[in-house]
């Protein structure tokens, strides 16, 4: 038996629900939901290089290095900001992310 | 054989997958994330495409999952047991990934790709790394500026964002010391002979 796209696409497709339950489940640690959140941004890239591979289209892994650029910039600033939302509350649980509240 | 090492790839892909979300030490959850783009680097090498298997490793084992070390070790978390609220979230969330993973797998088993998608760049006339550079500086060379551009920024909101000023620290203020003048730091004073004088 061949691996052929659709094995791929498969794994990126159980890959990214497991992102996203990480992501709607985590109560305790912001830190773990940007995890979660580079795991979906890994299953998007695993789906552009399949797309890219088995299509014989450059493009996709192009496209693949500017999501992994945009992944990098953006664990740079979530982590900032989450040092400095510790820095204020002492605490990353997201149940207690309720100053916006009222 | 190629079969053999797909599953194995791949399941090990979302065993440390599913670890990452479910350990409840962030520092064991960076290790296996950090096992997660090992083995989503062997799947971009079974496909052919060695250059983004190799910026994966480089750019996510390199410096994101190290970013993300530092910043468990500077947080100080006890290793407190992660609470899942499971009675008000388990069903929600159970819902939307059933709804997920049925989507994109039938999605997925059921894709036929448009004939006409098969076009411009091919990569199999020349290795893999070449025929990424020989688009990537040219035909995308924008884009490849703005990444970038995209970068510098994050660097500079990532250090703003985090600087902050303690009282306790001396600070070299460059612009006062560029502004002093010969009049401000030296005080001349004629001293009578033989008398000396006061400070």
């Amino acid at each position: 038996m061949t691996i052929g796209l659709s094995h791929f696409l498969v794994v990126s497709a159980v890959l990214f629900v497991i992102g996203v339950t990480g992501i709607i489940l985590n109560r305790r640690n912001l830190l773990v939901l940007l995890m979660a959140i580079e795991l979906v941004l890994l299953s998007a890239n695993i789906n552009f290089v399949a797309f890219s591979v088995f299509q014989h289209n450059l493009i996709g892994q192009v496209f693949t290095i500017m999501v992994l650029t945009v992944a990098a910039a953006e664990t740079a600033i979530g982590l900032a900001i989450l040092v400095i939302y510790f820095r204020n509350r002492g605490d990353i649980a997201v149940e207690n992310a309720t100053l916006l509240k009222g | 054989m190629a079969s053999l090492i797909f599953y194995l790839f791949a399941g090990f892909l979302l065993l440390f997958a599913a670890l990452v979300v479910s350990v409840r030490n962030p520092v064991y959850a960076v290790l296996f994330l950090i096992g997660c783009f090992f083995n989503a680097a062997g799947l971009f090498l079974m496909m052919g495409a060695e250059f983004v298997a190799f910026i994966l490793l480089i750019v996510y084992v390199g410096a994101v999952a190290v970013l993300f070390l530092f910043i468990v070790m500077m947080l100080d978390l006890a290793a407190k047991p992660r609470r899942y609220a499971l009675r008000r979230y388990g069903v929600i969330g159970g819902l939307v990934a059933m709804a997920l993973l049925v989507q994109l797998v039938t999605v997925a088993l059921s894709w036929i790709s448009h004939p006409q998608a098969f076009s411009s760049v091919d990569a199999s006339a020349i290795e893999n790394t070449r025929a990424l550079g020989l688009v990537l500086y040219t035909t995308y060379a924008y884009p490849f500026e703005l990444a970038g551009l995209i970068l510098l920024v994050a660097m500079i909101g990532a250090i703003v964002l985090t600087q902050r000023e303690r009282g306790d620290v001396r600070r070299q203020k460059v612009f006062h010391q560029k502004q002093i003048t010969v009049s401000d730091a030296i005080e001349i004073k004629k001293v009578p002979t033989g008398q000396g004088g006061d400070l």
